[in-house]
């Protein structure tokens, strides 16, 4: 299940003609595919279209009621290659996953698409993962479309443009049979506004009776001679066809006066940071009026040369502002100018920084330089010649600490990293390589375990290199998410195959929990609509993995050490493959606390653990949480002149893991934890023994009490 | 073609949008509180738009939300989807360094900003790590929030939500209500949590507190904890209550810079030990006394009067039994769990003895031979080196660690009661030994025991890190500044863990020696 729920919102999705929607980006991305008669829908989950993932999941009953199939790929190749349905069928079919991480994944199906072309539309819905909040390295996906020859968007970011963006996709998609991207930025995947809706078309063919009347034409085949007469019909026909729609059906906008020397192309994601700028420098109004001409390209690729040149007409400087590099569009339109001849002078990435996001301080900065040059006057007095000093703020770069992202408290990962961190203090270090996911945090402090990551179920693969083996044997690390995604294949048999002398530990926590707790194959639970429960040491050994060892509780550190050591030191030559399982604690959390809260309400016995730290024998030198990194394990400081240093402290978000206990014990750290197990509705049979219990401890301790001085006080 | 484009005056109503900042760190609810704003914005009239980063961002590393508002009209205004710096009119910061990092952003200026922020700590890892004081300072956070921001808002939001049963997302919400940053009025607010529909009650309380506190009117103390005990009074029966008088009024005679230390030392001892030790322990700072003047504002006695009595009382198993099976630590869990009447609690110590232990245990004598032979070790750790989980709810336990807690009388004959005095002894001698020659020197040397902690392994290694710094002063005596290289050093010792810092101090020291 997954970590957000949209089964409220989801009703919204029912809206008809003339109602008006409010609600989130991608609510109304789902909401635009159903308007237009989308046949069926798909993708792969990450970060910034996660929810839109989780939405199509709980909108699954609805989509069911109007023929729509909605399919939980297993990677983005797989959602994309699921566009196939498009090629023979005039079927509209809508695909999502993540830039360019899942575009990478998915290119070889994105560029067989592309050679065969679509008869229905076909729409590859990209959450772009760039700038802050970012997972992954920034590149953009501006460069696929480009090679492979499908259409861009980047639609201004309001839920009208989106939503409009999804049927002018579907409409440019059919008529140039080119599928098409449209990219969302991720601030407008989740920015919040209004559109007024129309009522949800039923797809004029669905996918069950296409496939009850099958077509096939092997001219769509991309096999030669047919692929080399795709690559002219992508120049001669499907190219021109779409600049037609694009210019007959103004998806690219104009702003502004339409006389003015200068003018700024911009693409339509950065639309409103663009406004804002000029709104800031006095130069456009609240709702975006400007005095500045406006070229938005809400279709980035492919440019139109003639509306572009046309737009330029008799200004002298014009800018181009885009997000990322390469400066694509910048060169496109540069040698669009110098083969027509113009004289207007191009700028871009001389006045805004070639790499970055472009937050509103950047194109504040980036428009004022541009203004500078080309319209001097327009520039507000206070920008041209600032008169007062703004205060001198304190510099706290050296005093406020980073704080990237780490497992969640009582995450079952932890302990596995503990576990390996303390083989590494037993047998030295070892060469480790990391993958995609939760886990990948075990390579940041406290516990810099693993060097690398080159990508979703990449890891034992990205060793390969080592597989001979050696003195040291090679470690590396693979989620349940990236085993289903691609490892099973590329990691797991790709060691197999090549009879691999190394260790691969599989991060088993139940769910595809990174990207927000969606069910994989081997998640335990129940799920109606897809097939779960399928465990993962049963494939390794299906594809021949002979060494598995199988941990069905991670927070067992000695355990863990023990079958780490045994991995590592074995005779055995073959993979070896530890699946240490344990459950998402957020996951397991969101579940249980409303049962165990309600079994209390209903006086059922119930015992909640917690942890603590006796501050008194806590020396104050946190070797454990060197081995942890726990947000509920932290510090505090005595008051006791005698006490120089913090020490560890236990807060009452504590889920009671038991990962401090267990730490403690396995590395042998201290004996100031305690588990306290609080009692709720207890047995008869229990008070009455807890009672007895206590009355002959307190007779123990006034008795010793009566004999001695003692601190009544208890550090705390 | 050439045309002039004169500046225009600017549209007033740009003017008029609120730009509002939530920056929080990972499932502190910064949506919730969000969702609330935009929704009481679009209820009071406003156009709202709100935008978050959600992502890995999530668990627990920082992560920002936004809002903006205008006053609704015929057009739609174009907002933007991210703050930006020297723009932003309202700044919510859920966490004390998070106030830091916005002032750092630029997202706090004095000409708009109004700036919440809870001054509560949620540790960073890298603050936590450190094996000494690795706690980022707040107090330059603040001075720097009270520069950048035009109408500032510091409390314990946390502290104030969670002692009202809800979350910190209540009492900002309150806070931004107090502020009266927004115009609207806080009917407003709380018709908002009320249309949120979850955890009403305890959302509105939180919420009224975070709007007291946004005005100025803090709660007394939120709730008062247990009786706090001064940490050198002790109690006990009236003999030795006399006996511990005398102790007193002797440390009442030492100069006023330590006195104090001397006094909290004192009650150290005799509560590791008895009063007989106390008096021992005063023996000892008077001989460092004897050495010191005040002409030095008794700085070496300061000093010592304070790791004296962390050396004296060591952590042996006896003194982990014995705080482990006194009476005011189970109320005092009790309190910490939050356990009532009505609820049992089961406790499970978490113990693991090596071999060390049980030989520092033996008479010194006995406990010498077995820690020399190896094969006596290796069969005490066959025996006893496996973690163990003592349930001290439960009576056999308790009894176990009740009967090592009252070893005392016993105490000062163990082989580890000698390896600590001896230790001790030598520690003070080579301080004392320059404090003819380099009175600074001597005072950072004492201050070395600091680096003296922790149990097994660590204990270990912190006193490997002890003797690099103390042997490190042979290498600097005679130099000017060989007291300020042993401070540097002790400071080092305490950066990481594997002691890289000190490797690399030590290489600067022997660079120029």
């Amino acid at each position: 299940m997954a970590e957000r729920s949209f089964k409220a919102e989801v009703e919204h999705l029912r809206k008809g003609d003339g109602d008006v929607f409010t609600g989130e980006g991608i609510l109304a991305i789902t909401k635009a595919l159903l308007e237009n008669g989308v046949g069926y829908v798909g993708g792969y989950q990450g970060a910034p279209i996660s929810h839109l993932m989780d939405v199509l999941a709980d909108a699954e009953e609805l989509m069911g009621e109007l023929g729509v199939r909605f399919e939980a790929n297993a990677s983005e190749a797989a959602a994309a290659a699921m566009l196939a349905a498009s090629v023979h069928y005039p079927i509209r079919g809508a695909v999502t996953f993540k830039g360019p991480v899942g575009v990478n994944v998915a290119s070889d199906a994105l560029a067989n698409l592309s050679s065969s072309g679509v008869t229905g539309g076909a729409l590859v819905i990209v959450g772009e993962d760039y700038g802050e909040g970012s997972s992954i390295m920034q590149e953009r996906s501006h460069g696929f479309a480009m090679k492979s020859q499908f259409w861009m968007l980047d639609p201004r970011p309001n839920l009208p443009s989106i939503t409009k963006a999804v049927k002018d996709g579907f409409e440019l998609s059919e008529a140039s049979n080119t599928p098409v991207m449209l990219m969302v930025r991720i601030r407008s995947c989740h920015v919040t506004g209004s559109f007024e809706t129309r009522d949800n078309q039923r797809p004029p063919l669905t996918v069950a009776e296409a496939a009850a009347n099958p077509q096939s034409d092997f001219n769509r085949v991309v096999l030669p001679p047919m692929s080399y007469l795709h690559e002219k019909d992508k120049i001669e026909n499907r190219w021109p066809a779409a600049e037609k729609f694009i210019r007959d059906n103004k998806l690219n906008e104009f702003f502004g006066p339409e006389k003015a020397p200068l003018g700024i192309v911009v693409q339509g994601g950065m639309y409103n940071s663009v406004i804002r700028a000029l709104q800031r420098l006095g130069l456009a109004d609240i709702h975006g009026q400007t005095e500045v001409p406006l070229y938005v390209l809400n279709v980035t690729y492919p440019l139109l040369k003639d509306e572009f040149d046309d737009f330029c007409a008799g200004k002298e400087h014009v800018l181009v502002v885009e997000e990322g590099q390469p400066d694509h569009i910048e060169q496109q339109l540069g040698s669009y100018l110098y083969k027509l001849d113009r004289r207007v002078k191009l700028h871009g990435k001389d006045v805004l920084p070639m790499a970055g996001e472009y937050t509103g301080q950047v194109l504040l900065d980036g428009l004022t330089a541009f203004l500078k040059i080309a319209a001097p006057e327009m520039l507000p007095g206070a920008v041209r010649a600032p008169n007062a000093e703004a205060p001198a703020i304190p510099d706290l770069t050296q005093t406020v600490p980073i704080r990237p992202p780490g497992f969640c408290t009582g995450c079952p990962e932890r302990p596995i990293f503990a576990a390996m961190k303390l083989t590494e203090q037993e047998l030295g270090k070892h060469q480790i390589t990391g993958d995609i996911g939760c886990h990948l945090f075990g390579c940041l402090p406290p516990f810099e375990i693993g060097g690398s990551t080159m990508g979703y179920g990449l890891g034992p693969a990205s060793n390969a290199a080592f597989d001979g083996g050696g003195d040291k044997r090679v470690i590396s690390i693979l989620g349940d998410g990236g085993f289903w995604h691609n490892g099973l294949s590329t990691s797991i048999g790709n060691m197999v195959f090549n009879k691999s002398d190394s260790v691969a530990v599989i991060v088993d926590n139940y769910y595809s929990a990174a990207t927000g707790g969606q069910d994989v194959m081997s998640s335990r639970a129940h799920n109606d609509t897809k097939s779960t429960n399928n465990p993962i040491s049963k494939a390794l050994k299906g594809v021949g993995v002979e060494w598995v060892r199988q941990i069905d509780r991670t927070y067992d550190v000695g355990k863990l050490r023990e079958v780490l050591r045994e991995a590592l030191t074995t005779d055995y030559k073959g993979p070896k493959v530890i699946v240490a399982s344990s459950e998402c604690m957020l996951n397991k959390q969101r579940r249980e606390k409303p049962k165990r809260n309600q079994a209390i309400r209903d006086g059922r016995r119930m015992e909640v653990p917690r942890f603590g730290v006796d501050a008194d024998v806590c020396t104050g030198d946190h070797a454990c949480i060197r081995l942890s990194g726990c947000p509920s394990l932290s510090l505090k400081r005595l008051d006791d002149p005698l006490r120089d240093d913090p020490v560890a402290h236990i807060d009452q978000t504590c889920v009671g893991c038991g990962n401090c206990g267990e730490v403690a014990d396995t590395a042998v750290l201290c004996p100031s934890f305690y588990q306290a197990d609080v009692v709720h509705n207890p047995t008869k049979f229990e008070r009455w023994r807890a009672e007895k219990t206590g009355q002959i401890i307190r007779w123990l301790q006034d008795r010793r009490d009566a004999k001695r001085l003692r601190n009544e006080g208890v550090a705390t | 073609m050439n045309m002039v484009l004169p500046q225009k005056t600017p549209d007033a109503r740009v003017e008029k949008i609120i730009k509002l900042a939530v920056m929080a760190v990972g499932g502190q609810g910064g949506g919730v509180l969000t969702g609330w704003i935009e929704a009481m914005a679009r209820a009071e009239g406003y156009v709202s738009q709100a935008t978050s980063v959600a992502g890995v961002a999530q668990r627990t590393g920082a992560t920002i939300y936004y809002v903006e508002m205008a006053p609704k009209g015929a057009l739609d205004p174009v907002f933007a989807l991210a703050p930006a710096a020297g723009d932003v009119d309202v700044l919510i910061a859920a966490e004390m360094m998070e106030v830091g990092r916005a002032v750092m952003r630029g997202f706090v200026t004095p000409d708009r900003t109004t700036l919440i922020g809870s001054t509560h700590r949620a540790l960073a890892v890298s603050e936590k790590m450190a094996p000494g004081d690795g706690i980022a300072d707040a107090d330059e956070v603040r001075a720097a929030a009270e520069i950048a921001a035009q109408h500032l808002i510091l409390a314990d939001m946390e502290g104030l939500a969670v002692g009202q049963g809800s979350v910190i997302s209540a009492s900002l919400f309150g806070a931004l209500a107090g502020s009266g940053a927004l115009p609207f009025p806080r009917e407003a607010y709380e018709a908002a949590i009320r249309a949120g529909g979850k955890g009403v009650e305890p959302s509105l309380r939180a919420f009224a507190v975070g709007f007291d506190a946004a005005q100025g009117k803090l709660p007394e103390t939120p709730q008062a904890p247990e009786e706090e005990v001064a940490p050198f009074r002790l109690v006990g029966p009236e003999k030795l209550q006399a006996e511990w008088a005398t102790l007193v009024a002797r440390a009442d005679r030492l100069p006023e810079p330590v006195h104090d230390l001397a006094l909290a030392g004192l009650a150290k001892v005799v509560n590791f030990q008895d009063c007989a030790y106390g008096a021992l322990y005063l023996d000892r700072l008077d001989t460092v006394l004897a050495r010191d003047d005040a002409a030095h504002d008794w700085a070496l006695s300061a000093a010592a009067a304070k790791y004296i009595a962390n050396a004296m009382a060591y952590d042996d198993i006896i003194r982990v039994a014995d705080l482990k099976t006194r009476a005011p630590r189970l109320s005092h869990i009790r309190h910490e769990m939050r356990a009532g009447d009505e609820n049992l609690l089961q406790l499970t110590e978490y113990f693991h003895p090596r071999a060390e232990e049980i030989a520092g245990l033996m008479p010194a004598r006995l406990g010498a031979k077995v820690e020399a032979s190896e094969t006596w070790m290796c069969r005490l750790n066959r025996w006893f080196d496996k973690g163990r989980r003592l349930r001290t709810d439960r009576l056999p336990a308790f009894l176990m660690l009740h009967f090592l807690g009252g070893l005392k009388g016993y105490r000062l004959r163990t082989h580890r009661h000698a390896l600590e005095v001896a230790h001790l002894e030598d520690w003070l001698r080579r301080c004392l030994a320059e404090v003819e020659t380099d009175y600074a020197l001597a005072v950072e040397l004492v201050k070395c025991r600091r680096l003296i902690k922790g149990y097994s392994d660590t204990h270990a290694r912190g006193l490997g890190k002890f003797d690099r710094v103390m042997d490190a002063a042979d290498l600097l005596r005679g130099r000017d500044d060989a007291a300020d290289w042993i401070a540097r050093l002790r400071e080092a010792a305490l950066q990481d863990a594997d002691g890289k810092a000190l490797d690399g101090a030590i290489a600067t020291v022997r660079s120029f020696v």
